[in-house]
């Protein structure tokens, strides 16, 4: 069997044949990179943690719960239902081989093939834990695409830890994978793009949906016309978000924010409050809301632990979180590492799927077509007006009480933080995370990380976890010495 | 007409089970997560946290934010989120570590 992820024993093996090309993650960029590279006649493994292709993005219901419309819940999805079945063919044909089910946690260069003093590495290896049972699995390829996406950037208020408060994107991901909905009555809040198409999914699955609190001002698109002009299929579907929310009456709310919410075993109410322009709560404006959930998020924050564990530089977007620097042809500062999609800056699925095109041409080898270089200019320039339009304003702060929790798995408040950094004289979120434990539990600061940096008064920094998901011990110790 | 995000997307389960959560049975359908067999029935909290014992349930619904640890057929700390709920599983509350049986 070529390219076998992994021997009968479990235990890392080398696989009999590299593969041209590893990508992990088959979301939008992923799918659309392994189904042109195949098409160029590349050998490709696809890796992705999920159980079916399309990432968070093309999230759908499992084979199980027998969904006879998956697109009703989805955007564009003969975009990822051409993909899919391209994917399928190849893999029929031997030219991709996909893993599921495949958490991949480290990049190495292939023993063996490790550069010398400034040279590239010949090939890479790629550990991964398979399935629930942890089990240890290794690929090796010649080149790597990271296409890991991204998640969702939370900032704490009081509440925010009440049971039916979850992430925007985590109750649009457990509706389009499981069919559920937190509750009958959800707000929706935070900052960005992705608020109107949670709440215009919540609302046709059968919620209602008070309002959508938005802590930009969508005039801060004004002067950014001529971007929003060269991308009319974005304006068309900013219209098409308006009419769905429209039709079933949801408010949308600007320049205002959820500062609290309320309840004891779980959320009855939440408090809105109209901010200033730096995000500041303007005091005495808040009201309450009556709901029994509230699905809140502030935008996305690229994922880029394997691509910083390889040394992969980064830029601060406009929307204030760490990308990847990434050439014209998607290729990282890493010879032999390239990367599309959200991990280069959040900017969507569309430009995740012209991305991975891109990158398979260059790991190719191939030209790519001059339309999709000018699809991609035009979608990043749409993508960084945006997220400057939604970037948090320093004052979000000033909705924290000093007992608010800041990291959500270790309890640690904000009082605890602001006195680790007045009293204690911590100046960046790593050494507020040693005198405070706060991002050191489960989730390794991926809730807490952004808000803990703005405590610390610097900027967040790129992920910068020595895994990229808990390991076991034992896989640890089956690494070969001369792979790390 | 009541809108449902069944109805949304039309079609019916290859087969609808039960899972048991604190002793109460729970409806599930197949393909469907233990978060989400949880949420279907109204229930968003399923464990308590180590130091302030304060009830947490699923919250980023994709796997990154471990607040959704649950015990399951008495394995502790698998999450909720990811994990699939299967005929007869037993979901119970997880306290604080969820190593409750190895403290002295
Ligand atoms: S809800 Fe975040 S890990 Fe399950």
């Amino acid at each position: 069997m070529p390219n076998s992820p992994s021997d009968p024993s479990g235990s890392p093996a080398a696989p009999a044949v590299p593969a041209d090309l590893a990508i992990v993650g088959a979301g939008p960029a992923g799918l659309a990179a392994a189904v042109t590279a195949a098409d160029l006649g590349l050998r490709v493994t696809l890796l992705d943690a999920g159980d079916r292709p399309g990432g968070q993005y093309y999230r759908h219901p499992a084979p199980g719960l027998g969904a006879a419309r998956p697109q009703a819940l989805h955007h564009d999805w003969s975009a990822f239902a051409a993909r899919e079945a391209g994917l399928r063919a190849h893999e029929a044909a031997g030219r991709i081989t996909f893993l599921p089910g495949h958490h991949v946690w480290t990049v190495v260069p292939a023993p063996g093939a490790a550069p010398g003093a400034g040279e590239p590495a010949k090939a890479w290896r790629l550990h991964a834990v398979v399935g629930p049972e942890e089990r240890a699995a290794t690929v090796t390829a010649a080149a790597v695409l990271l296409a890991t996406g991204a998640y969702e950037r939370q900032l704490p208020f009081p509440g925010w830890t009440l049971p039916g408060v979850v992430g925007a994107g985590g109750a649009q991901a457990m509706l389009k994978a499981g069919l559920v909905l937190p509750g009958k009555r959800v707000v929706v809040a935070g900052s960005g793009p992705l608020l109107l198409a949670v709440a215009g999914s919540l609302a046709a699955a059968g919620a209602r949906v008070p309002a959508v609190v938005e802590a930009a001002s969508y005039l801060a698109y004004a002067g950014r016309v001529p971007t929003l002009l060269r991308n009319p299929a974005k304006l068309a579907e900013g219209a098409l978000f308006g009419g769905g929310l429209l039709r079933h009456r949801v408010r949308l709310l600007t320049r205002q924010a959820v500062v609290a919410a309320h309840g004891t075993d779980r959320v009855e109410a939440v408090t809105v409050a109209r901010l200033d322009r730096d995000w500041r709560p303007v005091p005495g404006t808040g009201r309450r809301i009556p709901c029994d959930a509230l699905a809140v998020g502030h935008g996305l924050v690229p994922q880029l632990e394997l691509a910083t564990e390889l040394g992969c530089a980064t830029r601060t977007a406009a929307d204030g979180t760490a990308a990847l620097e990434l050439d014209t042809e998607q290729r990282t500062s890493v010879p032999g590492i390239w990367s599309a999609g959200e991990t280069g800056g959040i900017a969507g699925a569309q430009l995740a799927l012209a991305e991975g095109e891109l990158a398979a041409h260059s790991v190719a080898g191939r030209p790519a077509p001059a339309a999709l270089h000018r699809r991609r200019a035009r979608l990043r320039a749409f993508a960084e007006a945006m997220g400057a339009a939604h970037r948090p304003g320093p004052g979000w702060t000033g909705w924290l009480t000093e007992d608010t929790d800041v990291c959500r798995c270790e309890e640690v408040p904000a009082g605890r933080i602001r006195e680790a950094v007045a009293e204690l004289g911590a100046r960046d979120a790593r050494t507020v995370k040693l005198l405070t434990r706060a991002g050191m539990g489960w989730c390794q600061g991926r809730m807490c990380g952004q808000a803990v940096a703005a405590l610390a008064g610097t900027a967040p920094g790129a992920d910068r976890r020595p895994l990229s998901c808990p390991v076991p011990l034992r896989n640890l110790a089956e690494l070969p010495p001369d792979g790390c | 007409m009541n809108a449902t995000p069944r109805r949304l997307v039309g079609g019916a389960p290859e087969a609808a089970y039960t899972i048991e959560f604190d002793g109460r049975a729970v409806p599930a359908e197949a393909g469907q997560s233990i978060a989400a067999a949880l949420w279907g029935a109204g229930i968003l909290a399923w464990r308590t946290t180590r130091e302030g014992g304060a009830p947490r349930g699923a919250f980023c619904g994709i796997g990154s934010c471990y607040d959704c640890l649950v015990t399951v057929n008495g394995r502790p700390n698998q999450r909720a989120c990811l994990v699939p709920a299967r005929a007869g599983d037993t979901v119970t509350t997880q306290e604080g570590t969820g190593r409750a049986e190895l403290a002295v």
